[in-house]
């Protein structure tokens, strides 16, 4: 049998960061760690995509970004929600939720 | 919000690229850590651990790039990233860049400065608020073409029209101002009260005109332009209040105009006052003449076509209140026309034939420095070739070839500017004096987004064919073959453009050639008089000092006598209108012999009041009977002179002398003792040279009913006639300083500003038909230097194989005349029906003037042998054994 497929669903990765970041602020390898425990490891975020996409939604004013520095004195990036990011998850969640429901129904639907 | 932040994180990257390279660097650094880290921790030994992590990130360069190539800056990075190598590509070939940059110049230079009176003239709308509300109204002869109104018309339409904010009339008035040290005729207008509001612009300094102003006796007041008031007056804020002696009067200068006011139905006026005329006046008096001009402003919303039904319905439907005379009965109702179409309407086709004419200019510079990008392209193929196999995209080849050209363009644009300020100021000194809109010519806002706009078309449409051309190249073929023969391919496409290019001259050249040959026709035409030597000068006799006829005919035959005295001078006469000077005089004429039928056409000649020495100083052959002599002036029946085409039309076959007349005023007075004809006097153009001599009659100027208080004096000189002016003023204001004296012009001047709207045509024309041939050339040259360039190896062998130098030569001219001949005949059929866009300016010639089309296509034939002998010449210097070793 094949490997399971871990791709993050196309077009919810915004999402998916959205949600996460709504809990707390983590920086990028936090945030992909994040997702795959929630989702139980059905989702492995590919590095790449994630700090391209963090960089994208930060521009678009959805996230602030942060420097800190680490122990060992290297600088880290932390993301944090805004408040138009807020809104932008809720906005994206309502969508997520109709178009589920619909597939649901689609896929229940009889005769 | 998120506009900003793009906008400063992108100015940030841009600024500061290091910066922002270290953030997505320590970034990615620190995700692999993070995951180096936890694989530790899971057990893994750490050089593993860093290489699980290395996989999962997928290779930590293309992360960075990905990350680094978002966001806008990095579109303009390569766009400056492609000008900085298109800068040095151009600076790499200067010989290349300066020629494609002086072309382009030249085109968009040419084209700016024609566009710049195109604007305002045929596009813009007139310099007043709302300016399409402006309309002008006219009276209609009985042929239907439009007729000045009569004052008594314009009361009727303001107090009946519904649709109109505010109606004006105006005359022209040129008032001498006196009093000053100089005096001087001044060129103005004499307006109903509402003119200024009409317009819509109110004086800067004082108040506007108002109504009681505007009456029988009213107060003698005053507005006058900025201009005038700076030139003679001390300038707008000294001379509000003050009074100046206008013919003598006293006037109250109520109000300054503002400085950039454009007075377009009389751009020449300094000078504004009340026409003040009766409101019921009797049909006999001045006010029932046509003689005025009428401009009304519509009311907000109203469309045209509503006042113009109101009008209709006006003239139809008279009211005893407004009683009509026979001659304003408004029978055909009223010409209405916008105020800009009345205004632009006499240089329109002028204007577009010249546009048209600089157009083809543009297209003929485009054409050559396409042709010059592909020669260059051709040139740069190994370079492209190694780039595609590099792997850089086809589009990104395409986006660095137009950067280039745009580049080319805007350069050309820069220096095209240049050329525009020089052309703008050929086109005011050169321009016809009747050009409208004169002032608005310039380079202002629209005129240099025009040029902005045609600068980057030309960067994007001489840029298209050789980037499509380098695009389609197989990268594979090119780097095999080189760069030394590489032009083959796209020799097709030179060829074609410089086809173009020939058929583009040839238009241009055919328009010049029809011009030319029309101002040859034109100005071999006999006048009817001699205008060399002749200096003209208007001198008038202003004031109440010489109101009476005594006193002019006292000050007018003193002045001559002072002229007579100049060094120099050897003859001089007055006369009331002068030929070819614009001025237009004419009075009926009625012979005693005649029955009414058989009058003249329009009962109407040109009237000439002449003193003594007129005809010697004009030279103006008698040709039947005695001239006028100085017995005349005083004594006996009066004498009278026309001219011989009247005489022969009138009197066929028989001797008009001693005919009896009656002339203007008295015609219908029966009590006055008849005139005669002593004799008749060659035919003189009066009008324009393009027209007939018109029917015409010359009174001694003591005899006729009135003394003219302006006359034109002519003066004939030894030596040159221009510097005799100083002199010639002196004596006249040694006899009174207080007399005006205007348009000082040669005769010759006079004559050749007469035809001013077709020298102007064809001075443009000549400049840009050479041009054109110049480009031409130059495009010949370039494709056949390019080609036996290319075919070395070709002509070697030919040479080897027994070709002689002159088949060689022959080789290479027929491929330049061949392409000259393919140029012509697609030419010829764009000249004949651009040819249609220029008959309205042409004299003595047809549009289709065989031996004009003979003419240029021999020069255009010979100056592309000329262009082809240079590579032909080349060609026979082809050494065989050194190109075919070079192989």
């Amino acid at each position: 049998m094949d490997a399971p497929n871990t791709d993050v669903i196309q077009g919810t990765l915004d999402l998916l960061i959205l949600k996460t970041l709504s809990l707390q602020p983590l920086h990028g390898f936090g945030i992909a760690r994040r997702i795959e425990q929630i989702s139980r490891g059905t989702f492995k975020v590919n590095p790449g995509s994630l700090l391209t996409a963090l960089q994208r939604l930060e521009r678009a004013g959805w996230l602030d970004a942060e420097w800190r520095r680490t122990e060992n004195a290297r600088r880290a990036r932390y993301y944090a929600l805004t408040r138009a990011g807020r809104r932008q998850l809720e906005a994206e969640t309502a969508d997520w939720t109709r178009r589920v429901a619909a597939v649901a129904r689609l896929l229940n639907a009889e005769g | 919000m998120s506009v900003w932040r793009q906008l400063t994180r992108g100015l940030r990257a841009l600024t500061n690229r290091p910066a922002a390279d270290r953030d997505v660097a320590d970034e990615v650094q620190h995700y692999l850590e993070q995951a180096t880290a936890e694989q530790t921790a899971q057990g893994l030994d750490p050089d593993a651990a860093r290489r699980a992590a290395r996989l999962e990130l997928g290779g930590a360069m293309n992360v960075r790039e990905d990350m680094r190539t978002f966001g806008w800056e990095n579109a303009v990075e390569t766009l400056l990233a492609d000008l900085r190598y298109a800068v040095r590509r151009l600076r790499q070939a200067p010989g290349f860049t300066a020629v494609a940059v002086l072309t382009l110049a030249l085109g968009i230079g040419a084209t700016t400065a024609i566009f710049s009176a195109v604007y305002p003239i045929l596009l813009a709308p007139l310099p007043y608020p709302d300016a399409d509300r402006l309309l002008m109204l006219t009276d209609l002869g009985a042929d239907g073409s439009p007729l000045d109104v009569t004052y008594g018309t314009y009361r009727e339409v303001t107090e009946r029209a519904r649709f109109f904010d505010a109606v004006a009339v105006m005359d022209q008035w040129q008032p001498a101002l006196m009093g000053l040290a100089e005096p001087e005729r001044l060129t103005g207008q004499r307006v109903s009260a509402g003119y200024f509001r009409v317009l819509a612009v109110a004086p800067a300094r004082g108040r506007d005109f108002d109504a009681s102003d505007d009456r029988p006796q009213g107060p003698r007041v005053a507005i006058v332009s900025d201009g005038l008031a700076r030139r003679r007056m001390g300038g707008a804020d000294a001379i509000v209040g003050r009074s100046i002696l206008l013919e003598g009067d006293p006037y109250t200068v109520i109000g300054v105009m503002p400085p950039g006011f454009e007075n377009v139905l009389a751009p020449t006026a300094e000078v504004w006052s009340p026409r003040q005329y009766q409101a019921e006046a009797s049909f006999e008096s001045a006010e029932w003449g046509h003689h005025m001009r009428m401009v009304a402003r519509l009311k907000p919303g109203i469309a045209i076509d509503p006042a113009v039904r109101d009008l209709e319905a006006i003239a139809r439907s008279p009211i005893p209140e407004y009683p009509r005379p026979p001659w304003a009965d408004l029978k055909l109702g009223f010409g209405v026309h916008s105020l800009q179409h009345d205004v632009v309407r006499g240089a329109k086709p002028v204007l577009l034939a010249i546009l048209g004419a600089v157009l083809l200019v543009l297209a003929i510079a485009c054409v050559n420095v396409t042709n010059l990008l592909l020669a260059h392209g051709a040139r740069r193929r190994g370079e492209f070739a190694l780039r595609v196999a590099l792997g850089a995209p086809r589009q990104r080849l395409i986006r660095q070839l137009l950067t280039e050209s745009l580049t080319l363009a805007s350069l050309g644009g820069a220096a095209g500017i240049a050329v525009a300020m020089i052309g703008v100021r050929a086109l005011g000194a050169l321009a016809p004096a009747e050009l409208p809109r004169a002032p608005a010519i310039r380079l202002d806002a629209p005129v240099l987004a025009f040029a902005l706009v045609v600068t980057a078309l030309i960067g994007l449409v001489v840029g298209f064919a050789p980037a499509l051309g380098a695009s389609r190249d197989d990268p594979h073929a090119a780097l095999q073959r080189g760069s030394r023969r590489a032009a083959g391919g796209r020799g097709n496409a030179r060829s074609t453009l410089v086809i173009a290019e020939v058929a583009l001259a040839l238009v241009l050249l055919v328009g010049a050639g029809l011009l030319l040959r029309s101002a040859g026709r034109l100005f071999a035409v006999a006048p009817g008089f001699d205008g060399s030597h002749v200096l003209t000068m208007q001198v008038e006799a202003a004031g109440h000092a010489l109101y009476a006829d005594s006193a002019r005919i006292q000050y007018y035959a003193q002045a001559l006598e002072a002229v007579r005295a100049v060094p120099g001078v050897t003859s001089a006469g007055f006369t009331s209108q002068l030929p070819l000077s614009g001025d237009l005089d004419a009075y009926g004429i009625v012979f005693a012999s005649i029955p009414p039928e058989r009058q003249n056409d329009y009962g109407s000649a040109m009237r000439y009041a002449v003193t003594p020495g007129y005809f010697e100083t004009m030279r103006i052959p008698l040709k039947r009977g005695r001239a006028l002599d100085a017995g005349d002036a005083t004594v006996g029946p009066e004498a009278i002179l026309i001219n011989e085409s009247f005489a022969r039309r009138i009197f066929p076959g028989r001797d008009p002398i001693g005919e009896r007349v009656r002339l203007g005023p008295e015609i219908g007075n029966p009590d006055r003792p008849w005139d005669v004809v002593v004799g008749v006097v060659g035919d003189v153009r009066q009008t324009s040279l393009a027209l007939d001599a018109p029917d015409a009659f010359y009174v001694p100027m003591t005899r006729w009913g009135w003394v003219d208080n302006v006359q034109s004096l002519v003066v004939r000189s030894s030596g040159d006639a221009a510097s005799l002016a100083p002199a010639i003023q002196r004596a006249i204001w040694s006899v009174n300083r207080d007399q005006p004296i205007a348009r000082v012009a040669t005769m010759d001047a006079l004559v050749s500003r007469s035809a001013a709207q077709l020298r102007f045509a064809l001075t443009v024309f000549e400049a840009f038909a050479l041009a054109a041939l110049a480009l031409a050339a130059i495009g010949i040259y370039g494709v056949l230097a390019g080609s036996v360039a290319e075919r070395t190896r070709e002509i070697g062998v030919r040479v080897a194989l027994g070709a002689s130098r002159r088949d060689i030569l022959a080789l290479v001219l027929r491929q330049g005349l061949g392409l000259t001949a393919l140029g012509v005949a697609i030419g010829l059929v764009g000249a004949v029906a651009a040819s249609r866009g220029i008959s309205a300016m042409l004299f003595g010639v047809s549009r289709l003037d065989p031996a004009t089309y003979v003419g240029v296509i021999a020069l255009l034939v010979g100056v592309a042998a000329l262009a082809s002998g240079m590579p032909a010449w080349r060609a026979t210097q082809v050494d065989p054994a050194s190109t075919l070793r070079a192989e």
